[in-house]
């Protein structure tokens, strides 16, 4: 079912659909960052993916582009889940907001920024959300050290 | 129209009604709250970082301090997700699935008592506290037998489950689910036909379903919104299709119909775990992957090829192959849901929570905008928010 959901995107969407994954039985679909928010809009009015379960970024440190911004979506009817990521470089880590297609990304967002560092483009409120406001640094990142700025390297065993 | 005068006032973070650390700025015309900002994050302590500091299994202790009233929960979707990753689910063994669910639900039940003690607490009704955390203690006492402790049980184990049910588990909880009914009966007793929790309920705090969803409010906040929705039911997992439940939704949207959800799925609670006990068999509670789960503690006392394999898996971990996956559970508060990316290492190399509680308390400012302040203490009770969830 979630295959018919990409083949309808990729008609819609010729040049976006950058690539296709399944893995454990859920699809990955990865599209390009400027058409993030035609493609939710799509999503969300003509294949019912109406509710955004989560959006996160992840730090792929050392590869290019590093960030990737990935969106969980639900669709309540059919009961299905399909993930879209989308690429985006650290020199420009920013990304149009989707709080515009589902209000629940704006704290999601919000939280983005803060941990990762990825710019949310017309985000009506762009603000730290978990640190405080005038923190340094975005702590998820994977060369943000774990101890913390300006402190010495942790010596235990962490694994 | 003449000039209004708005006056910001700050409540919490150390504030009893704001259910832990959450700090709200309100903006009040009068006693009519115009603008309500949460400020969240006190409580923040890095719980994503550090599980990428750790193996799958050293990082599962942090998922009980989630969702501290309902840590089980928390465990449960956490090994489901890893489960999932490493590509193990079908491998778990009955009798693990079967204890996972009536632990999950044993939970459930805990956690909408803390709600229910500590919402009516807040809108003025006492007594319910006291029977709620009676009730409460009785499960944590389970929760001790079990795991041996109280709070953080970190009982579940990637792979199935840490121990077996201890003598006497059962009946214990046959009893507990035999009486529980009856005391759900006296909480509505005190409650639902009671006038003044009427006048602070009904109405108080309206999300409609389109809202609801757009906001992403999950669980029984949802379904009082009338969206049939349970993750339980529609993408069932540790075998919950094998169940016979009702999943209770509501119309109006209210303090009250989420009141009325919750108590409902206390007794729809109370049903699963009857037939969870009638299903237990003996059996193992660890799949049979040896290179993921630790092997019995007899083999490790008397065996140098046990101790190895312990050794091995403590040491080096496991690793599952390169790929992400999305794992969602019906917690008590909404859907919970663990974001897991492997990059082959034995370590997760991204783990993202989606805390239930921290999305719904998105809904915070427009449920309360236009009403009084006495009605945000109401609305922060009726959302179920756990501090430790949402700021991790």
């Amino acid at each position: 079912m979630s295959q018919a959901v990409v083949a309808k995107l990729k008609g819609a969407f010729p040049a976006t659909v950058q690539e296709v994954k399944e893995h454990r039985g859920e699809v990955t679909v990865t599209v390009k960052r400027e058409d993030i928010v035609q493609v939710c809009d799509f999503l969300k009015k003509e294949a019912g993916y109406n509710f955004l379960c989560d959006l996160c970024g992840v730090d792929y440190l050392g590869q290019q582009p590093r960030f990737m911004v990935v969106y969980n979506l639900y669709n309540i009817t059919t009961k299905e889940r399909l993930r879209v990521k989308v690429a985006v470089p650290e020199e420009d880590a920013c990304v149009e907001t989707v709080s515009g297609v589902w209000s629940t990304a704006n704290w999601h967002e919000r939280e983005c920024w803060d941990l990762m560092g990825i710019r949310f483009a017309n985000h009506p409120d762009l603000r730290r959300i978990l640190m405080p406001e005038n923190w340094e640094g975005h702590p998820l990142r994977k060369d943000y050290p774990l101890q913390g700025p300006g402190r010495e390297p942790y010596q235990g065993r962490l694994s | 129209m003449a000039k209004k005068d708005i006056m910001t006032i700050n409540m919490g973070p150390q504030h009893p009604s704001t259910h832990g650390v959450l700090q709200l700025i309100l903006e009040l015309d009068g006693e009519t709250v115009v603008k309500a900002t949460p400020h969240i994050g006190f409580l923040h302590r890095g719980v994503e970082k550090l599980s990428e500091n750790r193996s799958y299994h050293r990082a599962l202790p942090l998922t009980d301090r989630l969702d501290y009233l309902a840590p089980m929960s928390n465990n449960l979707g956490y090994v489901l997700a890893v489960e999932k990753l490493l590509g193990i689910t079908d491998l778990i063994p009955e009798r693990a699935k079967v204890v996972r669910v009536m632990m999950a639900e044993l939970t459930r039940i805990k956690s909408h008592l803390v709600w229910l003690a500590t919402h009516a607490l807040d809108i003025g009704a006492m007594t319910v506290f006291l029977y709620c955390f009676r009730e409460r203690e009785a499960i944590m006492d389970m929760y001790e037998k079990l795991s041996g402790a109280r709070m953080t049980s970190n009982y579940f184990r990637v792979g199935g489950l840490s121990l077996d049910l201890p003598e006497g588990f059962e009946k214990d909880v046959r009893s507990f689910i035999d009486a529980m009914p009856g005391h759900i009966e006296t909480y509505e007793g005190l409650l639902t036909g009671n006038k003044i929790w009427q006048k602070r309920t009904i109405g108080v705090a309206k999300i409609d379903a389109d809202a609801a969803i757009d906001i992403g409010l999950t669980g029984p906040a949802l379904r009082a919104s009338g969206v049939d929705w349970d993750l339980r039911r529609d993408n069932p997992y540790s075998g919950y299709e094998e169940y016979e439940f009702q999943v209770v939704t509501r119309q109006n949207g209210d303090t009250f119909d989420r009141y009325k959800a919750r108590l409902d799925e206390m007794r729809e609670s109370c049903k699963i775990i009857r037939q969870a006990l009638d299903k237990l068999q003996p059996g193992p509670i660890l799949a049979d992957a040896p290179a993921v789960c630790l092997p019995p503690k007899e083999k490790v006392v008397n065996s140098i090829e046990g101790l190895i394999h312990q050794f091995k898996i403590i040491t080096e971990g496991f690793k599952p192959e390169p790929g992400e996956i999305y794992q969602g559970v019906e917690a008590p508060k909404g859907e919970l849901g663990y974001y897991l990316v492997s990059d082959g290492s034995a370590n997760p190399y991204r783990m993202k929570i989606r805390p239930p509680s921290f999305v719904n308390l998105q809904a915070l400012p427009q449920m309360v905008e236009g009403a009084l302040l006495a009605d945000v203490i109401a609305a922060i009770g009726t959302l179920d928010i756990v501090l430790g969830e949402i700021d991790r």
